[in-house]
């Protein structure tokens, strides 16, 4: 899948992932894909528990060996 | 989004912790957050240094009652074994400290708001402690907390 921003969470554990999600997600534009890498067992469930709480979409995720990579499209 | 309201009573390095990842997960989640620091809660927000208080009394008792990278765990502290080791451990594991963690609540505009009834008691002043956005009282906090969907004691 093809992403606007990048953004590296791995090696981050809660709530950090999620705070870092937040702070990029101010500096873009709605419609952007964000693709965020994360390698803790929470993000599993935060992460698209966040877009739910915060309206923004939750594409999907890979698994890409030792970390995921999340991908949202912010509304 | 919501409104999250926490009071944060334990001036504990765990507590505060826990406390600080709800306020801050839910800020980035875009719930509205107030926290209000009371009793020894106070030591989370309080600056670095031992001097400080109001009089004599606030000098010795805040002495004792340190704050900022002084504060312990709730368990296990051992003369400052437990936290010296804790904090060790958070570094470790690239957990971040309270005092890392207040910068980005503050960035992600989480409220911090003062017992002043507590401050009083304590003999704690406003310039003892790191910029608030204000020094309330219990009315303050039922107004708040009487709207948040999420409120805890902490």
């Amino acid at each position: 899948m093809n992403s606007d921003v990048r953004l590296d969470c791995t090696g981050m554990v809660c709530p950090q992932p999620i705070v870092e999600l937040a702070k990029q997600r101010r500096k873009m534009d709605p419609g952007e894909i964000l693709e965020l890498w994360a390698d803790d067992e929470g993000a599993k469930r935060d992460i698209p528990a966040w877009c739910e709480q915060t309206g923004n979409e939750f594409l999907g995720s890979e698994e890409n060996g030792s970390f995921v990579k999340y991908f949202i499209r912010t509304v | 989004m919501g409104k999250a309201s926490i009071i944060v009573f334990s001036g504990d390095l765990d507590k505060a912790l826990a406390a600080l990842t709800v306020a801050t997960g839910a800020a980035a989640s875009g719930m509205d957050v107030t926290m209000f620091f009371t009793f020894w809660g106070l030591n989370v927000i309080k600056k670095g240094g031992a001097w400080k208080g109001e009089g004599f009394m606030g000098k010795m008792f805040n002495l004792m009652a340190r704050g900022g990278d002084a504060i312990g765990p709730s368990r296990l502290n051992m003369l400052g074994m437990g936290r010296w080791l804790m904090k060790r451990m958070m570094k470790k594991k690239n957990v971040k400290l309270p005092q890392e963690m207040i910068a980005d609540a503050r960035e992600l505009g989480v409220t911090f708001l003062a017992c002043e009834m507590s401050m009083r008691v304590m003999g704690v002043r406003k310039e003892d402690l790191i910029p608030v956005d204000d020094v309330v009282g219990v009315a303050t906090y039922v107004q708040e907390a009487s709207k948040a969907d999420i409120a805890l004691f902490i």
